[in-house]
């Protein structure tokens, strides 16, 4: 298994920017050359994650990290209104419309469906 | 039923006044959920799965689910393994947990099918030390490690660096602090991340503050953790914290989605101090809380009571039940923090105990939070181990051989980085348009004892200053540029190597953390350095220079330093073969490097002084003394004998170099003696005159009360070392079959 990713497949890692990792350096960061979309992890490399998590056992763990694959395509509010919307015992309504907003919006699917989960006992 | 009065006798008041007696400690109430494990409460263990789906889970069927049992049931227990685990009896189970020749990644996949319940009937069959070696097997992370908490009562930024860069410089893998007001988060999140790096790079740091302030100050790439997703067992709790299951998980794959590690927390105790425990025992109540957090994605638990570590430990096996809860997060394939970080108990005696549960076994993280400053800046109501505990700590590694996570260092080196971290963040601050730091403070943080020491700083700037920064763009970026232009080029790397390690994630998998790789840095965590333990001679060892650096304490010294005897003293002229005398004599017989090769005693007395002291007692009684020389052993009682052998009365006084003195006479059996003072480092000038004086009575056969003793039991364990160090060169000076020599004391030199 290609893990630690940094030393392991260090090429294949790239910023949320989408530039390579070896970007992020001093010299760059003088030059102006890095900002704040560099900051962060790649969805990719969070995938990649969760196929290292499930191979070595952490099932678990790998589904949130799917989830966390998906999340990094929403802006910092809409997470914190969801969070907020769950925080309320997940009202149905809320929680569906948000569903399906981060579905079409961010094709946020697993996501997606984790709210449906939070909102609908299951018969 | 009432507690045990103290109206008895003295020695019962004075136990009562001992700090142990400061805990509470109650009997068991089951019905109020005021029990360990077995409340009448607790369901029997079952699972039905059908079609892949668990649809019974301990005696409840789906449709009778509450919110936590729902969760559990979806996210937390593998439908696969279920039937198959939960067929394996409880001892059994027990048995595979502990047992060194079942490996761990079979038991864990096992464990993947237990119900709470189960989980709790399984912990149920293992006593403590059973559970420590299940521990010890089922550990995530081959490399111990350690957290540490830092803080301070006034928020003070350069003294949050400092105490951060100690806290790096010492070991800890992770770094925590929280707030005294709450408006400093993000400014108290950047002095120990700046600090910290400045101690060792690659150090994850977290603000344990309200999550909204968290994720912020996480998407600025400020904090590299969360560990503030806290969780129970009972839905009721968590409707009193305004969460559920799903909200938690969803904060989990939030932060994971900006680059950050979570670990949730839990710990018996939680659920009956918000009133809802309704007869179910802490234990069980936690194992809920154990798969949730697993079925939420978590990578991690810290558990093992952590803050309401007090009311377990009020109860009978409070300790034991605490460890269970770290052993069942570890055995389903979570990282452990494991606790010891919250105040457990009054007594030193009771803290260090539950600490030995952990430490022995080694943990991921052994406390979940070691306050590294003194515990009176310490926010988090921790401190259960502080600043004035670590020399202890580390030797108790040095004693037991094993690696508890934290490293010795020396003073100067703990110095050095306090002041560049303190320096670092001044420059920052500066550099940034924050509230500036005089060099006053940067002086007082390097050496202060707490946030007292500091001058006072203008609070509500340095609020509102935190405002502005957190409603501003600026991010770790900012602050590697400010350092960067500021002659921190170093401090300005390991951020950016720190937050390289955010973009390649490699710590979010499980106990994650960040080690030092070149000049850059790598992940080590389950799944790249796992903990593997099949027996003696298998699992993590301290070796190399791991073991050279946990030995190497900075207050140990090279006894052959202690051993020397500085100046040859040579107090005496040596004289011919020593005759027996015939007349009224005392003879002062003194061991074979008194001073020669070796010049005071333990009591830092000069072998002049003591001689002169002697004579001086033995002509107060108007008796002649005389000095010789045994060379042939450097036994006490064998020196007294043979100056006795010597005596012309019959008796003599035996000295050793470390100052032990006997009187002796002729007709004892050499063993035997008249008096001994074997307290030597007690002895002063007055003793060795009072010696002296009886022994001249005893040659004139006149009545006389021992030399008076003082009693200090520390004597032996303060001096043991010194001793055998002296008596090492006295025996070495000693001369199998070498006469006795007649000596005299040569005059004193003038002394500059």
């Amino acid at each position: 298994m290609r893990y630690p990713l940094y030393r392991e497949a260090r090429s294949r890692i790239t910023l949320p920017s989408g530039r390579p990792i070896e970007d992020f350096t001093l010299p760059q960061l003088q030059a102006g050359r890095l900002a704040a979309g560099d900051l962060g992890i790649h969805e990719e490399t969070l995938r990649e994650q969760a196929r290292i998590a499930e191979a070595a056992g952490f099932a678990p763990l790998a589904r949130n990290l799917e989830r966390a694959a998906e999340l990094t395509r929403l802006p910092d509010a809409k997470i914190l209104e969801i969070y907020e919307a769950l925080r309320r015992g997940g009202r149905g309504a809320v929680l569906e419309a948000l569903a399906r907003e981060i579905e079409e919006a961010y094709g946020a699917r697993l996501t997606a469906a984790f709210l449906r989960e939070a909102a609908t006992p299951e018969p | 039923m009432t507690g045990e009065r103290s109206t008895g006798s003295r020695r019962a008041r004075e136990r009562a006044a001992q700090p142990v007696r400061k805990d509470t400690t109650i009997h068991e109430w089951p019905e109020a959920g005021l029990v360990l494990m077995r409340g009448p409460a607790d369901p029997p263990s079952t699972v039905r799965v059908q079609q892949g789906r668990v649809v019974e889970l301990d005696g409840r069927s789906e449709r009778d689910f509450d919110s936590i049992d729902r969760f559990i049931a979806r996210h937390a227990i593998d439908p696969k393994v279920a039937e198959e685990a939960m067929a394996v009896p409880p001892r059994e189970m027990a048995r595979r947990l502990f047992h060194p020749d079942v490996a761990a990644a079979e038991v864990r996949r096992l464990f993947g099918g237990l119900t709470p319940a189960r989980l709790v009937e399984v912990m149920a069959e293992l006593d403590v030390l059973e559970m420590m070696l299940a521990l010890r097997k089922m550990r995530l992370r081959n490399r111990v490690a350690n957290q540490a908490h830092v803080t301070n009562l006034r928020d003070h930024p350069a003294l949050l660096a400092a105490d951060a860069a100690e806290a790096g410089l010492r070991g800890f893998a992770e770094v925590e602090t929280t707030v005294g007001v709450a408006g400093m988060a993000p400014l108290n999140a950047v002095a120990i991340l700046i600090g910290s790096q400045v101690g060792r790079p690659g150090v994850l740091t977290q603000a344990a503050v309200e999550e909204g302030i968290n994720l912020r100050l996480a998407m600025k790439g400020l904090v590299s953790y969360a560990e503030t997703l806290s969780v129970y067992g009972d839905e009721e709790s968590f409707r009193d914290g305004d969460d559920t299951p799903w909200s938690k998980a969803f904060l989990a794959s939030a932060y994971a989605s900006r680059g950050v590690k979570v670990r949730f927390t839990s710990g018996s105790g939680s659920e009956v101090l918000l009133g809802h425990a309704r007869g179910r025992s802490m234990l069980y109540l936690e194992a809920r809380c154990i798969l949730l957090v697993k079925g939420a994605g978590s990578q991690g638990v810290q558990n093992g009571g952590i803050s309401c570590i007090a009311l377990p430990l009020s109860l009978p096996g409070g300790i034991r039940g605490v460890l269970a809860e770290n052993l069942i997060a570890a055995s389903v394939g979570l990282e452990v923090a494991s606790g010891n970080d919250a105040m457990a108990s009054h007594s030193e005696m009771r803290k260090t105990a539950k600490l030995m549960l952990q430490l022995i076994p080694g943990t991921d993280f052994v406390t979940s939070g070691y306050s590294v400053m003194p515990r009176q800046d310490n926010l988090f109501g921790g401190g259960n181990f502080d600043a004035n505990d670590l020399d202890a700590w580390t030797l108790v590694q040095r004693d037991l051989g094993l690696d508890g996570g934290i490293t010795p260092v020396g003073e100067d080196e703990v110095r050095r980085v306090r002041r560049r971290a303190a320096l670092a963040v001044q420059a920052v601050w500066m550099e940034t348009g924050l509230p500036t730091i005089d060099d006053a403070e940067v002086d007082a943080a390097v050496d202060a004892r707490d946030s007292g020491d500091l001058p006072p700083r203008a609070r509500s700037a340095d609020v509102a200053a935190a405002r502005r920064f957190l409603e501003s763009p600026a991010t770790v970026l900012d602050l590697a540029a400010a350092l960067s232009r500021t002659g921190f080029s170093h401090e300005a790397e390991a951020l950016l190597a720190l937050t390289r390690q955010r973009a390649a994630g490699d710590y979010l998998q499980p106990a994650g953390i960040l080690i030092a790789d070149g000049t850059d840095l790598v992940a080590v965590s389950a799944v790249n350095d796992p903990h593997v333990y099949g027996g003696p001679g298998t699992g993590c060892g301290v070796e190399g220079e791991r073991r050279r650096q946990l030995e190497d304490v900075p207050f140990a010294v090279d006894p052959r330093a202690l051993g020397r005897a500085g100046e040859a003293p040579e107090i005496f002229e040596e004289g011919g073969a020593a005759r027996p005398g015939h007349a009224l004599e005392v003879v002062v017989a003194v061991g074979p490097a008194f001073g020669r090769r070796l010049g005071a005693t333990l009591a830092g007395l000069s072998h002049r002084e003591v001689v002169e002291r002697v004579l001086e007692g033995v002509g107060q009684e108007q008796v002649p003394a005389r000095l010789v020389r045994v060379r042939h052993t450097a036994d006490c009682a064998f020196i007294g004998h043979e100056g006795a052998r010597l005596s012309g009365s019959g008796v003599a006084i035996g000295i050793q170099s470390r100052g032990t003195a006997v009187i002796h006479r002729r007709d004892l059996a050499p063993l035997d003696n008249l008096e001994l003072l074997s307290h030597a480092p007690n002895l002063t000038g007055d003793s060795y005159r009072t010696l002296g004086r009886n022994a001249a009575c005893y040659a004139l056969g006149k009545p006389t009360e021992p030399v008076p003793v003082r009693i200090d039991n520390t004597a032996r364990l303060k001096h043991i070392v010194q001793s055998t160090l002296l008596h090492r060169v006295e025996v070495e000076a000693a001369t199998p079959g070498a006469p006795p020599l007649e000596l005299s004391l040569r005059a004193e030199r003038q002394r500059a």
